[in-house]
């Protein structure tokens, strides 16, 4: 009893990481239709600006924030140079972010080498759970609470989607889509940065980590169709659970597989279900 | 002088779609641009509103112009009244509710998702769109096209009220060329990318020409 609470609380932390990253990877494909790979990149770079920043003598909160900063900047940087060009379609401004993340791989070892880091998370328990997934859940909930009150009542929000919907007539009454695009491109970099910075002290980072994490965060976009960003908060749970348990009383080395088949279950059984809904 | 292109050249690719075209739009006036499908006129509205790059030609604009584009192009998630709301993007403030009062059809649809509206029912919201950019010319691409006659009737007297009360110019691309002339005291016939006929609707419709192609009548 006490270990399936405890791997639920691990799932329920790490989905919360999934689900971010996912959310991420939504706003910056609503808004652009590009799918950004090079989202878990954004985590992994965070997560290792952070170790740097506490090494150096930041304060824990200050080191954070800044390399969310980072993160942001870094997701303004791949919109910029993924879309920047007039007429790239989404489909080339894919293969960039591909190749921006395997760039990413020779800078995250050329500054911090190809071994696991990671820093102290917030110390202690409450009622018995370690406070930094308490910590996870509620910055989660409300960054994503945030996001999906920005895009429901603001104009910015409603430019943004007006944006994704019909890119002709936004520029029609406006709005600047390319500055648009690159706005969700930081909104996304900030959202895939924060995932880095909060699973870190839970579970290690090395270079190689944002694969895992995009797999797995875009697993949960594509629970809602890369738009649906109440969808993509429940599939990074699900998906976050499902490893727990899995890992937990079976064996590590099958976490992401068993995930992903669930996750195309889901898929499929969605597909036949709104195919009757058509036909 | 409003708005006015001239000499005004569009390609796309290798293909030219306007061909050294002036027209021009006064201070408070209504005026129609007729023309077969293809003729350039959506292209002439993209370039008019800065949607498309000429190839040649100049585009003077003075004042705020707005835009009913073709196919009304309504963001379709968004409610009716967000989609008012963008519709004053460039402005600062973006208050719906004279829009409300201008076109009172638009009350009961407020908080429905612009794109379960009727093609009607949307092209209500593309004008009110618009007008929420408090423009001073109204470029309206198409605006009778698939509507029923009891809609387009509607459209056409907004129109006419907005001109006479608020003196908006406006420029009316239109299929229906009687509706168009009627409504517009001047005109221009578009035909493969060049002017080919301009002057005031009463003079263009008394022309032989243009009445046995736009209006349907024996030459
Ligand atoms: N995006 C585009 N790419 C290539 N050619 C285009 C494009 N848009 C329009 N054209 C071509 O340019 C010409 C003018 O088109 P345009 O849409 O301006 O005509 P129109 O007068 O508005 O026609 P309609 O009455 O059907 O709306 C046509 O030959 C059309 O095929
Ligand atoms: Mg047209």
């Amino acid at each position: 009893m006490a270990a399936l609470v405890q791997y639920l609380i691990t799932g329920i932390g790490v989905g919360c990481a999934y689900a971010l990253l996912g959310s991420g990877l939504v706003v910056i494909y609503r808004v652009t239709r590009v799918v950004n790979f090079a989202q878990g990149s954004f985590a992994v770079l965070a997560a290792l600006t952070v170790t740097t920043l506490l090494a150096a003598g930041l304060p824990h909160g200050l080191a954070e924030v800044s390399a969310v900063l980072l993160a942001a900047a870094i997701g303004l940087l791949t919109g910029l140079v993924a879309t920047g060009r007039p007429g790239t379609t989404p489909q080339s401004a894919l293969i960039v972010t591909l190749g921006l993340g395997v760039f990413a791989y020779a800078v995250e070892i050329l500054f911090w080498g190809d071994q696991p880091r990671s820093f102290p998370g917030l110390p202690g328990t409450v009622a018995g759970v370690q406070s930094h997934y308490l910590l996870i859940a509620a910055v989660t909930a409300v960054v994503l609470a945030a996001t999906a009150l920005l895009f429901a009542r603001t104009d910015l929000g409603r430019a943004l989607t007006a944006t994704a919907e019909d890119p002709y007539a936004a520029r029609a009454v406006g709005i600047d889509v390319r500055r648009m695009g690159l706005l969700a491109f930081v909104v996304g970099g900030a959202l895939g940065g924060l995932a880095g910075v909060l699973i870190t002290p839970v579970q290690q980072v090395t270079f190689d980590s944002d694969v895992a994490l995009v797999v797995n965060g875009f697993s949960a976009a594509i629970l809602g169709n890369l738009t649906r960003p109440g969808l993509t908060l429940a599939g990074g749970l699900l998906l976050g659970v499902v490893q727990a348990l899995v890992g937990g009383y079976g064996s590590t080395s099958y976490q992401t597989e068993v995930a992903l088949v669930l996750m195309l279950a889901v898929l499929i059984v969605r597909a036949g279900s709104t195919r009757a809904e058509t036909a | 002088m409003i708005a006015g292109v001239s000499d005004l050249t569009v390609r796309y690719a290798a293909a030219t779609a306007l061909d050294g075209v002036s027209l021009h739009v006064a201070d408070g006036e209504m005026v129609a641009l007729i023309g077969p499908n293809g003729a350039g006129k959506s292209t002439l509205v993209n370039a008019l509103c800065g949607l498309l790059r000429p190839a040649s030609g100049t585009i003077a604009v003075r004042g705020d112009l707005a835009l009913v584009p073709e196919g009304r192009h309504l963001f379709p998630s968004l409610s009716v009244d967000d989609n008012l709301r963008l519709g004053a993007w460039r402005r600062r403030r973006r208050d719906t509710s004279h829009i409300y009062g201008l076109l009172p059809g638009l009350v009961k649809l407020r908080d429905r998702p612009a794109g379960r509206l009727s093609g009607g029912e949307q092209q209500m919201v593309a004008l009110g769109r618009a007008l929420m950019a408090r423009p001073s010319l109204l470029v309206i691409d198409e605006m009778s096209l698939g509507l029923a006659p009891k809609i387009v009737d509607d459209l056409a007297a907004h129109l006419r009220e907005r001109n006479t009360v608020d003196g908006l110019a406006v420029l009316l691309i239109e299929q229906n060329a009687r509706l168009a002339l009627e409504l517009c005291a001047r005109a221009y016939v578009l035909e493969a990318g060049r002017v080919v006929a301009e002057g005031p609707s009463a003079q263009l419709a008394s022309s032989p020409e243009v009445a046995a192609a736009y209006l349907g009548l024996e030459a």
